[in-house]
């Protein structure tokens, strides 16, 4: 490949990786300034995402005019692409859910509490089931 | 383009330090997690910025380790705090008991 595109992909890579580092960067001054779980897990999810496929694509750029065969390490980077995407919004999802259930919310915070609702109705229902279903 | 990969390192050590100050200040032990997993991302763009600079793709297996690592780690962590509600809670932490009352129940 000549040098003027090995230059060009060089430069797109660290573009890359530079943003993929200020998305780490602006996670962790969130993880600082904001005030409850939620939010800070709103901040710290981007850069396990978005800055990790930033990153990973600045690798590929940079990895690709010396690579001779090619197979193996597009491989793995395709694979922790992969994995991160899958596993991220898994691991979030618990994480709040167990934070709002052991009572790690604030909920003056909260705009919108549809769960906080059906929970409400679910308790109700339980509490006229096991009063025989005579009191309201 | 020596100055941007200065910038990248810098920034990757300012925010690892701002992680570990939430780890060492956190609330509660989710906060800690999380920041944890904010600090394990800061390590998996470390290496991957490392793996770039040197061109040396030798440690991509790494970066798949770490990334599943968090993984197990973080769903781990919330388990471990799902089946004893109350035990980890410190007395300045906030408890609704509408929303305690049922534990970990199925919604």
């Amino acid at each position: 490949m000549s040098e003027l595109f090995v230059s060009v992909l060089d430069w797109i890579a660290i573009l890359c990786i530079l943003a993929g580092a200020m998305l780490s960067f602006v996670a962790a001054v969130g993880l600082i300034r904001f005030p409850d779980l939620l939010s800070r897990m709103h901040t710290a999810a981007k850069p396990q995402v978005l800055g990790m496929l930033l990153v990973l694509l600045g690798i590929g750029l940079r990895i690709m005019p010396v690579e001779e065969t090619g197979v193996f390490d597009f491989g793995t980077l395709i694979l922790v692409g992969l994995f991160q995407v899958i596993t991220v919004p898994v691991a979030g999802h618990i994480a709040a859910r167990v934070g709002y259930r052991t009572g790690r919310i604030r909920h003056d915070l909260v705009v919108t509490d549809e769960l906080e609702d059906r929970l409400d109705a679910r308790r109700q229902a339980e509490r006229t089931r096991q009063n025989g279903g005579s009191a309201p | 383009m020596n100055t941007l990969w200065t910038v990248t390192a810098v920034l990757l050590g300012v925010a690892s330090l701002l992680g570990t100050a939430r780890l060492l200040m956190g609330p509660s032990i989710l906060d800690r997690a999380l920041s944890v997993d904010v600090l394990l991302a800061s390590a998996l763009t470390g290496l991957g910025a490392y793996a770039a600079f040197n061109r040396d793709p030798t440690i991509l297996p790494t970066l798949l380790v770490l990334s599943l690592l968090g993984f197990v780690g973080s769903i781990s962590i919330s388990k471990f705090v799902a089946r004893r509600p109350e035990e980890h809670l410190r007395p300045e932490e906030t408890v609704h008991p509408a929303t305690t009352e049922q534990g970990e129940s199925r919604e």
